[in-house]
């Protein structure tokens, strides 16, 4: 069995993790073509090689990056979410108005 | 004599214990041994050398390599089938019988099948039935002529366990480089785990000879095994079988019936090697062995092997074979060397120097059978001519046993799978790793290695490389392996000799002769792989152990290629048989009980399953289980009802942006939602599906308390957390399901219940409307009011700590015992909310369904920028739909009820499926949502639902809710 490396939890056995697809960019869900957004909703790259994924250490429920190469099954790097995901994401300016 | 006519005194026989005799019977026949006999060793303590017939021409075989390596020893004791005669030791009263005759072991009836053997060649499975329909007639035939054993379908159950195990390093084999690894590896400081399948450790320094005299070996052993025993940090898994090699050093150990999974930081795998026997004649009859299964028997059990013997060698080792035979009383009439000169070593010139005639550039070309082919009475020996070929004029030579030394093959299964790359080597004749894995050291015969100063030296190295990279820094660095290997002149290039009669066997357990794979080749499959699955050369029990080198060799020839550009085929775990029982034993099942699951017993709950939590389906006998859960629901309709609702996912989110996240998360809009007010939350995954629902009860600007389903809070709970490793919103989500036991006090008294242990919130209507939520005690318990109505009755969800729910629940019931208060289970709430048409996720939709096909547009907020699966679902709104979720009923009441997946049908169309579907206490008729196609979805229209038995009944689509459609009820 495979071990991952947890950044929170350190080493252990791949079967406490699950897998939360690939880190992808959100198309603007308003400005978008169906095209897009459909792509980004249904295909998977699903790419032989370096990927950098979500995954998640169930027992704690922590979600970190994880960069692996799925050719050789080598777990390159895993690292917290924060190294990607600093800021606010914000949706358009209607959000404020709808808080009123 | 006791212990059997073949044995030997002291000191022959280190595995066994003379002052422990053990008697066992073999096809009713008693033999005696001794503890530390394997079950083939006290066989052939009293010249029982058949243990079993061939698989396909129903040959009788005997001992091959008394390594537990082989098909030729599989035996059954009691309901155990395929047992390896020469690895399983004996015990008091062992019932062992021997397996694939008929008739018995030493006359087989359908032995005359060989006759036939020309007619059975190879691919004749295939060629003979991959067209047609007779393999159906002729399979039952075939596999009961085929087939290993008797399988005890009333077997006793065992006991298997599991166990883990974590090692800094581990070491797998415990032969010389095995133990010296070890040792070196556990002086770097680390925890070694030292694992080898024999009671003994030692390896082949236990059975094998080095020298003239014979007695280094055992010596160096002793030293060796008495220096592991004395270090502390090494583990020592004796009798156990490393069968595979898993990612990241993950090995399956099996000992008897446990089944450890160790992990360890590195690996050393010290598996030694197989002696691989020769190619002619009869070279599969009792009496033709291995010379290390000769060895093994003499040493280790101390029985003589033989009367008078034949050696054929191509080694050195064939000369320590030898002489042990001379030592253990065998008169051995020859040595026949495939060499043209066997050198001038120690031994062999201890074996002339006893007079034995050694026949140089000489082949055994065939065994002479016995009557019956029982054993061999003689072996002929010819001078090799060519590769394969002699001149043959046969000089015969009278024995009973024949030995074959004439070379090794890497036991490189664990290697295999740890995804090292074998290469072929011309100058050893041999297969040896080429690259090995990260963290994975190989040490000793199966990296090449077979001189023993350069087996303890590489072992040495290979342990001190090993801790160093599990991080073991203690030791200092051993000398690195120089000077000869050793791996040349261990193994003859081309130790086959094809005879023009057959029953030359390159597969035992299959009965494949050179032929067969001549033919196979010329048959076009001249892959080895293709090659292996054509003619099944070496997907035996044994899988190709023995088989698999003398098959490329022959490939080799026949297609001109060089071996150096083939490889043997894939091994893959297990390295050994796994029992079921190993692999399934017991496992981690976890059941989640509710804090009342104690009440629910008591007052005779039937139990159901939802997820792993236990809920009661309803209280009462089984046989009355429809009149309890009509009589459950119009309790509630009519009076009071409590339902224990604890397995409700529960989930806290907290924060300023709280309100725009389960805006984001949700359909629905909650930014305005008021504190103290409950509203429905509708979850949607990003393809605009329906996933989950639950209501968000705002007790604080910035405190949400949000229910999800049973079995889908953990996913919800999961979902929130990575979206909000990406939003960054200032948020904390806790997942307090187990924290909070819930009950559902429901039907038109709730309120005169509750009433009466809940003191400090005004329960009045005005005060506390229905989607009202309040904090406060009940029965002096601090809880969560919720006014919401999945029942459509005036009800009070009341959440309270787990600790106190069992409390909770008896004030409850004590406080509605006059008002006639009745727990009621979730099949009695299936039928009340149907009857209010609420939806359950996962039953009445499934993983397309978006929120307008099941009519719930009205919880999705116009106007949000974004919400999950929004974007999806405004595509889906620009097209038509193509079914709708209605309400039915059915207007024939002498209908059956139609169940959850019938079809709706319209013409030879189905148009969609009945969801849900009950008889109604309160209404008295059938009730059902079901999809059906848009134009159907309009009340008053009637569509078919084909029912069990394909009878037609016909369904009227109805607004709903069914029961009480101005909601007054709930809103009370």
């Amino acid at each position: 069995m495979k071990i991952m490396n947890c950044p929170l939890n350190g080493p252990r056995n791949i079967s406490e993790f699950v897998w939360g697809g690939e880190v992808r960019e959100m198309p603007d869900p308003v400005a978008c073509s169906d095209r897009e957004w459909a792509e980004y909703v249904f295909i998977e790259n699903n790419k032989a090689g370096f990927v950098r994924e979500w995954w998640c250490h169930v027992p704690t429920s922590f979600w970190f990056i994880a960069e692996r190469n799925t050719v050789t099954e080598e777990i390159v790097r895993t690292y917290p979410a924060g190294e990607l995901f600093s800021r606010r994401v914000e949706f358009g300016a209607k959000t404020k108005d709808e808080q009123r | 004599m006791r212990g059997g006519i073949n044995r030997l005194p002291a000191p022959f026989g280190r595995a066994i214990d003379r002052s422990r005799p053990i008697g066992i019977t073999f096809e009713e026949r008693d033999f005696d041994g001794y503890a530390g006999d394997s079950v083939a060793s006290v066989l052939a303590a009293d010249d029982q050398w058949i243990l079993s017939r061939s698989f396909k021409f129903r040959r009788p075989r005997g001992v091959l390599t008394m390594a537990g390596q082989d098909a030729n020893t599989l035996v059954q004791i009691g309901s155990e089938p395929n047992v390896l005669a020469d690895r399983r030791l004996i015990e008091p009263a062992l019932a062992v019988s021997a397996q694939n005759y008929d008739g018995s072991l030493e006359v087989d009836r359908g032995a005359l099948i060989q006759l036939f053997g020309r007619f059975l060649p190879v691919g004749f499975y295939y060629k003979a039935f991959y067209k047609g329909g007779s393999w159906k007639y002729w399979e039952r035939i075939i596999r009961n002529r085929a087939g290993l054993g008797k399988v005890d379908t009333y077997a006793h159950h065992g006991y298997f366990d599991k166990q883990y195990l974590f090692a800094d390093v581990a070491v797998v084999g415990g032969g010389p480089a095995g133990l010296s690894a070890a040792l070196q590896a556990a002086a770097g400081g680390g925890e070694v785990i030292l694992i080898d399948e024999w009671p003994l450790l030692g390896g082949a320094l236990n059975y094998a000879r080095i020298d003239r005299d014979g007695d280094k070996a055992a010596a160096l052993g002793d030293r060796l095994v008495d220096q592991i025993r004395a270090t502390k940090n090494i583990g020592v898994l004796r009798d156990a079988v490393c069968t595979g090699w898993f990612s990241d050093n993950w090995l399956a150990v099996i000992q008897g019936n446990r089944f450890y999974k160790l992990r360890a930081k590195s690996v050393v795998l010290a598996t030694g090697s197989l002696e691989q026997p020769a190619v002619f004649r009869n070279n599969d009859l009792p009496g033709v062995m291995n010379g290390t299964a000769a060895q093994r028997l003499i040493r280790l059990y101390g029985i003589r092997p033989g009367r008078k013997a034949v050696v054929a060698a191509a080694n050195e080792d064939a000369y320590g074979v030898t002489l042990d035979l001379g030592d253990a009383g065998c008169a051995v009439q020859a040595v026949v060397d495939l060499r043209r000169s066997a050198g001038d070593g120690a031994m062999v010139r201890a074996v002339r120097g006893r007079g034995i005639p050694i026949l140089e550039g000489h082949a055994v070309i065939e065994a002479i059978a016995a009557t019956g082919k029982h054993g061999i009475i003689a072996a002929s020996a010819a001078r090799i001519t060519s590769e394969g070929q002699t001149d043959g004029r046969a000089m015969t030579f009278e024995c009973d046993l024949l030995c074959m030394s004439t070379g090794y093959s890497p036991a490189g299964q664990i290697l295999h799978h740890a995804g090292t790359r074998f290469a072929y080597d011309h100058a050893t004749n041999m297969f040896a790793p080429a690259v090995l894995p990260p963290h994975v050291f190989a040490a000793g015969s199966v990296n090449g290695t077979y001189r023993l100063e350069a087996v303890l030296a590489e072992g040495r190295r290979a342990g001190w490389a090993a801790s160093q990279d599990a991080g073991c820094i203690g030791a200092s660095e051993p000398q690195a392996v120089t000077g000869d290997r050793g791996g040349e002149g261990q193994t003859h290039a081309w130790p086959i000799f094809p005879h023009k009669r057959g029953s030359d066997f390159v597969d035992f357990d299959e009965d494949l002769q050179v032929k067969d794979l001549v033919n196979g080749i010329a048959d076009g499959y001249d892959d080895i792989e293709l090659l292996k699955r054509y003619s099944t050369v070496g997907m035996g029990p044994s899988q190709g152990r023995h088989s698999a080198v003398a098959a490329v060799r022959v490939l080799a020839r026949e297609t001109k290629t060089d071996l150096s550009q083939l490889s043997v085929t894939t091994q893959r775990p297990p390295y050994m048989p796994e029992k079921f029982g190993h692999l399934a034993g017991r496992v981690f099942e976890p059941e989640r009980h509710t804090a009342m699951h104690h009440r629910h017993h008591e007052m005779g709950a039937r139990m159901m399953l939802a997820g792993l939590w236990y809920r009661p389906a309803f209280y009462g006998k089984a046989e009355q289980r429809d009149r309890a859960i009509r009589d459950e629901a119009l309790a509630v309709r009519n009076n009071v009802g409590l339902i224990d609702v604890s397995t409700l996912g529960g989930l806290d989110v907290r924060g300023p942006d709280a309100a725009e996240f389960l805006n984001r998360l949700y359909t629905f809009a909650y930014a305005k939602q008021p504190v103290g007010r409950s509203r429905y939350v509708l979850m949607c995954d990003q393809s605009g599906a329906i996933i989950d629902d639950g209501v968000a009860c705002r007790f604080l600007d910035e405190h949400f308390y949000v229910t999800a389903t049973t079995s889908g809070v953990d996913a919800v709970y999961r979902l929130m957390l990575q979206w909000n490793a990406q939003w960054r919103l200032d948020i904390d989500v806790a997942n307090v399901t187990a924290a909070y036991a819930g009950v559902n006090i429901a039907g038109p008294r709730s309120r005169e219940v509750l009433s009466k242990i809940c003191h400090d919130v005004d329960l009045s209507p005005e005060a506390f409307p229905y989607m009202g939520v309040r904090m406060g005690s009940v029965a002096g318990i601090p809880t969560r009011l919720l006014r919401v109505g999945f029942v459509g009755e005036l009800g009070y969800e009341i959440h309270a700590p787990a600790s106190q729910g069992e409390a909770l629940w008896d004030a409850l019931m004590a406080a509605g015992g006059t008002a006639g208060i009745r727990p009621f289970g979730v099949e009695a709430q299936r039928v009340l909310r149907l009857e209010k048409g609420h939806i359950i996720i996962s039953q009445d939709t499934d993983g397309l369904t978006h929120p307008h096909e099941a009519d719930m547009a009205w919880a999705i907020a116009k106007n949000k920028p974004y919400f999950m699966g929004g974007r999806s679902i405004a595509i889906q709104m620009k097209k038509p739909l193509t079914r709708k979720l209605v309400g039915f009923t059915v207007d024939d009441h002498s209908a059956p009820v139609p169940e959850e997946c019938h079809l709706t049908i319209r013409g030879s169309e189905i148009t969609g499926r009945v969801t849900s579907a009950v008889r109604s206490p309160a209404l008295g008729r059938t009730i059902g949502l079901a999809y059906v196609a848009p134009d159907q979805a309009v009340a008053g229209q009637i569509f078919d639902i084909r029912i069990e038995g394909g009878r037609m009944i016909q369904g009227r689509v109805v607004p709903i809710p069914f029961y009480d459609p101005e909601n007054k009820r709930q809103e009370m």
